[in-house]
């Protein structure tokens, strides 16, 4: 299919453009939402939190025996929070730490779920089919109903984060000066907490609990290394997720039998990679160059500052010293060589006769600057 | 601001801050043990004690940070809750995550997130004033930096300004000087003075018993109860600081011995070339 076909078919077609309009819903809102979870350190409290909302779906099913949106993710809310507040409890009363009692509820509340969906799976109620796709996400399952509903609920996740948003920049940033200002830090804890366990919510059928925390942490890390300002990164972080959300999810309608949840998360997951070597600054492309440029320059002055040493030794200034001289004095560093070579470039030095070199007049201008320089830093 | 600091009726007869019977415990372990202490306005206290001795607790008990299991706290005569535009507050620099991606701006403004008070985004004049407490603490150049970019005192002195810009009456600063370069610590220094000049009262969790007495007037000493709290000169004495620090302090004394145990403030604050001089045991009062 050729790119023309495709967004045709984009703006045309039901299926199609019910998944991408979906899939970008979910990216924006779980992106957004995720930079919070990831700047308090909460990414793994995502996971529990969808992992938690499985028996919330299928208990909500089997109450209204439908598979309209709004009750199953009432249903996905109310378990997703009450995952969470069971870890916040265990770590309050008991001496279990954090990290056991977020593994502990996560697979008990997803154990539940998967035990009922096996039940609901054998009754015989034909209505219970599809169920299973919020395991692994069904994009393709999408309807233009599930979309509306993502998009009112996203939106008003994304309206109450912009109301509240110096707020939960407090909360995120400094906690106990927030609370010594006057602000109620724990109920602003439980709105933002609510808030991502909607953004989980929204993405479930798309997506899957099984995968769902990627789209809220993944996003927002890939956003943190292109950006220092919290506004640019939550933007950019929205726009990561619903570009990986739309790519994803169009993929796998178009492909049979490939899962949606999965598929959007290799999206994501190559946006990471992209950006955690290349993005400027905190990219690891980036650093590495960074280092490279350091050491050479650190070489370059060491043999620099050698050769000065050598020729203050002499009552002759154009007396030559050998490389090999050099390279004893720099043990273990190597690239004595390619540091001469570049001195030479830059007009600070000359070879006199084959492994003789002599440091010209600049050169020698420069490494009295050098010494100056570092006699400062030492006082 | 239209909101100005409302001041009770009777401010001048409160002392700043009056603690009664403070206990506080983490599960069964009290950390502090019903203390008492009264701060009278305009002045520089310091609060010292080993490790352990509950004085960042102390603080947080003041702010209503921790609950505490008996006792009450007054700020002005009144519940902290009622009195939160008249303090201002220096969390310890460690408390937060400097990699947070924000600007040295942002942050000194979030000293008016109260003021500003629910939803209302900080503005022109927040900007101004934020700008103006950077360049108090010397930080104009760095108001757009990333904070991450910025080393352990320049860090110390952009939380100082957002407590600045809380234009409270009663600072409290929880170990302002830990860990700080030569430039930070003379400009917090000459910050204190501004503010005691301007008549407001700073409290601060001090860890260098030897410029106690060149910082500060007044001095808590805290270890778990309280010891002693007074004019440096009365309480500052080698007799306290032994029952603070238990076994912890070794005295050094060259020269002169001036005998007496009030002769340590003396010592130190006439000649300042430290013919009297206190250090901790640094093998056992290092921070863990």
């Amino acid at each position: 299919m050729d790119i023309g076909t495709l967004l045709h078919d984009l703006i045309f077609d039901y299926t199609l453009r019910t998944v991408a309009l979906g899939a970008g819903v979910l990216g924006i809102v779980s992106g957004a939402l995720g930079s919070f979870a990831v700047l308090r350190r909460q990414s793994l409290l995502g996971d529990a939190m969808s992992h938690a909302a499985l028996p919330g779906i299928v208990i909500s099913f089997l109450i209204t025996r439908s598979k309209a949106p709004l009750p199953l993710m009432l249903g996905a809310l109310v378990a997703g929070w009450l995952g969470t507040l069971a870890i916040m409890s265990i770590v309050r009363t008991t001496r279990i730490k954090y990290d056991s009692a977020l593994g502990f509820v996560l697979s008990v509340f997803f154990g539940a779920g998967l035990m009922l969906l096996t039940f609901v799976q054998r009754l015989p109620d034909a209505r219970q089919a599809g169920l299973d796709t919020f395991l692994f996400g069904q994009a393709a399952a999408l309807l233009q109903r599930d979309v509306i509903t993502m998009s009112i609920l996203g939106g008003a996740a994304i309206c109450i984060l912009a109301l509240f948003w110096k707020e939960f920049k407090l909360l995120s940033f400094d906690i106990e000066f927030g609370a010594s200002v006057g602000f109620p830090m724990r109920l602003l804890d439980i709105l933002l907490t609510t808030l991502i366990v909607v953004a989980i919510v929204i993405g479930l059928q798309a997506v899957g609990v099984v995968l769902m925390s990627a789209m809220l942490v993944a996003p927002a890390a890939a956003a943190r290394q292109w950006t220092d300002r919290l506004g640019l990164m939550v933007a950019i972080s929205a726009a990561f997720g619903s570009l990986a959300g739309v790519v994803g999810a169009v993929m796998s309608s178009m492909v049979p039998r490939l899962s949606t949840g999965p598929t959007i998360v290799l999206c994501i997951s190559a946006v990471v990679l992209f950006s955690l070597l290349l993005a400027p600054n905190r990219g690891l492309v980036w650093n590495w160059a960074r280092h490279q440029r350091n050491r050479r320059k650190l070489r370059l002055e060491a043999v620099l500052s050698d050769l000065y040493v050598l020729a203050s030794q002499h009552e002759d200034q154009d007396h030559s010293h050998s490389i090999a001289v050099l390279k004893a004095m720099n043990r273990g560093q190597g690239g004595v060589k390619r540091s001469l070579d570049e001195m030479e470039a830059r007009g600070w030095a000359r070879q006199v006769q084959p492994q003789e070199w002599v440091l010209t007049s600049s050169g020698r201008e420069e490494a009295s600057r050098l010494h100056q320089d570092q006699e400062e830093v030492e006082r | 601001m239209t909101d100005p600091v409302e001041k009770h009726p009777n401010e001048e007869n409160f002392p700043a801050i009056s603690v009664a019977d403070l206990t506080v415990a983490y599960q069964d372990k009290p950390v502090l043990w019903d203390v008492d202490l009264e701060v009278p306005a305009g002045i520089l206290l310091a609060i010292v004690g080993p490790n352990g001795a509950g004085k960042t607790t102390l603080i947080k008990a003041v702010l209503g940070l921790v609950s505490p299991a008996a006792g009450q706290v007054l700020i002005y005569g009144r519940p902290y809750a009622e009195q939160r535009r008249m303090v201002g507050y220096v969390p310890q620099r460690g408390s937060v995550d400097w990699d947070f991606p924000t600007s040295v701006l942002d942050v000194v403004m979030m000293g008016r997130y109260g003021s500003l008070g629910w939803i209302k985004r900080p503005g022109r004049q927040e900007h101004a004033l934020a700008l103006e407490a950077l360049e108090k603490v010397g930080m104009l150049p760095f108001a757009d930096r990333q904070i991450s970019q910025l080393s352990g005192g320049q860090q110390q002195r952009v939380f100082l300004a957002r407590a600045l810009v809380q234009d409270a009456q009663i600072y409290l600063m929880d170990e302002p000087f830990q860990g700080v370069d030569a430039t930070t610590e003379r400009a917090i220094v000459t910050l204190l003075q501004a503010l005691r000049k301007d008549g407001k009262t700073v409290v601060v969790v001090h860890h260098d018993l030897q410029t106690v007495s060149e910082y500060f007037d007044w001095v808590t000493l805290l270890n778990v109860r309280r010891v002693a709290s007074g004019p440096v000169g009365q309480v500052f004495t080698e007799q306290n600081l032994r029952q603070t620090y238990g076994g912890r302090v070794a005295f050094l004394r060259n020269g002169a011995d001036e005998g007496g145990n009030g002769g340590l403030h003396a010592g130190v604050a006439k000649d300042g070339t430290g013919s009297t001089s206190i250090i901790p045991d640094p093998g056992r009062t290092e921070r863990s």
